[in-house]
């Protein structure tokens, strides 16, 4: 078990370098860093300027070297100009260069300076990190429970009519991406012309012109609400809600095939209670997994949702900072989101060995 | 001339029907849910005298359901035939003049089905597939969208860039007094451009590029699939690491590294072409090679020809050098094709690869190595035709998931022309003003619903089918 942990854990530390590397080497492309040099310096430079701004900038050499600088394993660059001031990656201009810090990477937790924020990466986006945080939370607090209800009550009579309602409800679900069911979602619930606010307001159950749910969730930052989380919530979740819905359906219906579900239903023991006992703990073995490996998927519903909801999280940052070429606010989004990718892997191997006794790692 | 209404002359009767239906069937639903919860479903047991028992609340919930979505359908299906007979728009409604225009789909669905219900003993799986209902339905569904990009021509009431002045943000129905066709029947968009016909022409834009880049992913990942799995080793530690790598990215993050306008600057995406389109010409090459090595000229005609056509479209596909100039892609169409294959072939590989393992250990397959049948022949003519099945279903479902990217692409506006019709894009136009006007972003984000629901269903009928085997 140890050296199984061991062996995933160097094959996660190689896999996070090559990303990184990978993400590293396309941010930092030669028309990123003109376009960089242009927004830095000035629209209007010459092809030469730009190259000497490159230069003077540490943006120059191999990339290997520069990702080395960035991951803090390699001295940081510095550069003394003919006037004799010597500007780096590790100290401002005008500080002295003999005083600084030789590495300063991310692994030193110098994550750079955002261009769009104008100010530190690592401050701005700990707080859009927080904000995605309750988001997810909120999605999982949904989403977990109502996708095992649904996959347990469809997979523990198959082929029964419940079985078919709910499988095709399922499908429906993984069928619709977040952007087209939160289009619907908010034509439904949030326009004061369509859908049924208009209805409820005539009706006298909300104050005319008001809507059910807000369409955005700018405001949920500061305070959330049921009345501005609900939408970005249940689009984020209905995606998930299918598909884990689906995978406990499949999994419930093979163990209530299984020998010992037979023999306890044959001994007298109700229905209800060889589901509760002996069904369910061994058919949610499968949909752990599922549910950690469905975090890399939420991070895309999480960047669709925050963009379509106008709420500032991580999806919101990375979308940002890919629009504004804003190089090191999007390696740090791509760290995060790597990591986490990783560590619920990780995480969903090891519970599935420590769910499944039948299986053994030598 | 007036503005047209949903349901025309046959809806004052039919619609409150169809809400009757409707009510009954939320009604229903709800009902057997909670009877379901209760433990008031059940099957019908006899009781001691051997006389069935009465039918449990939950049964009883069943057939509410069950009859009241037929009377919903029924209604639904009256209103589109009314719409069809009548003279003219005003008295067919919106949704009877839609059914209208649809109708080169609504003959060729026809005809499709009729000829596959008739020969479907004869036909193997896909006659298969019309034994089960969700799946016959799923592929009516998927059938009516390839048409509709097939026949986008003649069913559009507008040309889709067409701006008529007056109509921006119209609601649906609205009269277009200056145009031939007289009505915007999904309304107007930001631009005042008809919603319909941009609704219709984006199913080309999608159908296009869809299949093709699946069908592209499933040539890759099954030429590096087959040999992983097949000999193993470091070959296949090496080929996993790497899908593995592209698995653990997000997708929309190595979108916003791969489609940007920089990017195609720097020609990455003309290399990841030349090493992406190459495996098709490698596996079909591979695969007539190793049927026919015993039969020099017939092989010598197989991969010949393979290798003349496949190597013209490559040099047009990936370089744009097609010395006919018949083969080429504009560079951002490149793009996007080349990153959604890329993100979808190792999930192929992945799939491909655990049943190659699979497979491998039957008994067949050690028939055929005791024949002294090389490694390739193996693989792809005693394992793969043996894999064909979930690779199917998978094909399926990957349509389903490309068309999901694409529409991805087209929200961030990655990658596509400002105006084109594709879903993605016209969905992403529509957000801005969906508080006020949904209208424009509702009707594509349900056309790519109901799109990918049918590739899912019918995913689902052929999984069903297949294991039947």
């Amino acid at each position: 078990m140890g050296l199984f942990v061991l062996r995933r854990l160097g094959v996660m530390l190689l896999t996070a370098i090559a990303l990184t590397f990978v993400v590293f080497y396309l941010t930092n492309l030669p028309p990123n860093l003109e376009k960089l040099a242009r927004t830095e310096g000035s629209v209007r430079m010459t092809d030469e300027a730009v190259a000497d701004w490159i230069v003077k900038n540490g943006h120059s050499g191999s990339v290997f070297l520069r990702y080395g600088q960035w991951l803090g394993v390699v001295p940081g660059w510095t550069y003394t100009d003919e006037k004799g001031q010597s500007r780096g990656r590790c100290f401002q201009i005008g500080e002295d260069a003999a005083a600084a810090p030789r590495f300063c990477g991310i692994l030193q937790g110098n994550w750079g300076y955002s261009t769009f924020f104008k100010s530190p990466v690592a401050a701005s986006l700990g707080e859009k990190l927080a904000a995605t945080g309750w988001l997810m939370l909120a999605v999982m607090l949904v989403m977990v429970p109502t996708s095992l209800l649904l996959g347990v009550l469809s997979g523990m009579r198959e082929g029964s009519a419940t079985d078919r309602t709910l499988s095709t409800f399922s499908i429906a679900t993984t069928a619709t991406p977040e952007y087209v069911s939160g289009v619907i979602l908010v034509a439904l619930f949030a326009t004061a012309s369509t859908g049924i606010s208009p209805l409820l307001a005539s009706y006298g159950l909300i104050e005319p012109n008001k809507t059910l749910f807000l369409a955005s969730a700018t405001s949920a930052m500061d305070d959330i609400t049921f009345w501005n989380f609900t939408l970005p919530v249940m689009t984020i979740a209905l995606y998930g809600i299918g598909y884990i819905a689906r995978m406990t359906r499949a999994s419930m219906t093979e163990v209530m095939t299984q020998q010992y579900i037979r023999t306890a239903r044959l001994k007298g023991v109700t229905f209800r209670n060889v589901v509760l006992k002996h069904a369910l703990r061994n058919a949610l073995i499968a949909p752990f997994t599922v549910i950690m490996l469905q975090f890399p998927w939420l991070l895309n519903g999480v960047v669709i949702v925050e963009s379509l909801f106008n709420y500032k999280g991580f999806g919101w940052t990375l979308v940002q900072a890919a629009s504004n070429n804003d190089i090191p606010l999007l390696l740090a989004c791509s760290v995060v989101a790597v990591v986490v990718v990783l560590l619920t892997q990780l995480i969903s191997d090891i519970g599935y060995v420590f769910l499944n006794p039948r299986i053994r790692l030598a | 001339m007036d503005q047209l209404t949903w349901t025309g002359t046959a809806g004052t009767l039919l619609l409150p029907l169809l809400q009757i239906a409707l009510l009954a069937l939320a009604l229903g639903l709800v009902a057997k849910l909670l009877f379901v919860l209760a433990g008031l479903d059940g099957p019908r047991l006899p009781s001691a005298d051997g006389t069935i028992a009465a039918r449990s609340p939950g049964d009883f919930a069943s057939l509410g359901i069950r009859y009241s979505f037929f009377a919903a359908v029924a209604a639904i299906f009256f209103m589109l035939a009314a719409g069809a007979v009548m003279p003219s728009p005003v008295e067919a409604g919106i949704l009877g003049a839609m059914a209208v225009r649809f109708w080169p789909v609504w003959a060729a669905l026809a005809a499709t089905f009729v000829l596959s219900l008739r020969f479907r003993r004869r036909l193997g799986l896909y006659g298969k597939l019309f034994d089960s209902t969700v799946g016959m339905i799923g592929f009516a569904i998927v059938m009516f969208w390839v048409f509709t990009a097939i026949f986008a021509d003649v069913i559009v009431t507008h040309d889709a860039f067409a701006q008529l002045s007056g109509l921006k943000n119209k609601p649906p129905g609205i009269a277009a007094p200056d145009s031939a066709y007289g009505w915007y029947l999904l309304g107007g968009d930001h631009l005042a451009r008809d919603v319909f016909s941009r609704m219709v022409m984006g199913a080309r834009e999608v159908l296009k590029i869809a299949p093709a880049a699946t069908l592209f992913a499933f040539m890759v990942g099954i030429t590096l699939g087959l040999p992983a799995g097949y000999f193993g080793g470091r070959l296949d530690t090496v080929i996993s690491f790497l899908a593995n790598l592209v698995l653990a990215f997000p997708v929309i993050l190595l979108f916003y590294l791969l489609v940007t306008p920089e990017i195609r600057n720097t020609g990455i995406p003309v290399v990841l072409a030349a090493l992406l389109f190459i495996f098709p010409i490698i596996f079909l090459t591979v695969l007539f090679n190793s049927r026919f090595y015993t039969d020099p000229t017939k092989r010598n005609i197989y991969v010949g020809l393979t290798l003349l056509i496949g190597l013209w479209a490559y040099s047009g596909l990936a370089f744009n050098r097609d010395p006919l100039g018949i083969w080429s892609m504009q560079p951002n169409m490149l793009n996007v094709f080349v990153s959604v294959v890329f993100v979808n072939s190792p999930g192929v590989f992945r799939i491909v690869r655990g049943l190659v393992m699979d497979i491998k250990a039957r008994d067949y397959v050690a028939a055929g190595q005791t024949r002294g049948e090389g490694p390739w022949y193996i693989m792809l003519w005693e394992i793969l035709p043996n894999a064909r099945g979930p690779l199917i279903v998978d094909f399926c479902l990957r349509i389903g998931y490309t068309t999901i990217l694409l529409g991805t692409l087209g929200f961030f506006g990655l990658g596509v022309s400002p105006d084109s019709p594709d879903w993605g894009s016209t969905i992403d136009d529509g957000r801005k003003l969906l508080n006020l006007f949904p209208h424009p972003a509702v009707t594509p984000a349900l056309a790519l619903m109901s799109l990918v629901l049918g590739l899912n269903l019918l995913a689902d009928g052929l999984r069903e089918e297949s294991l039947k085997d």
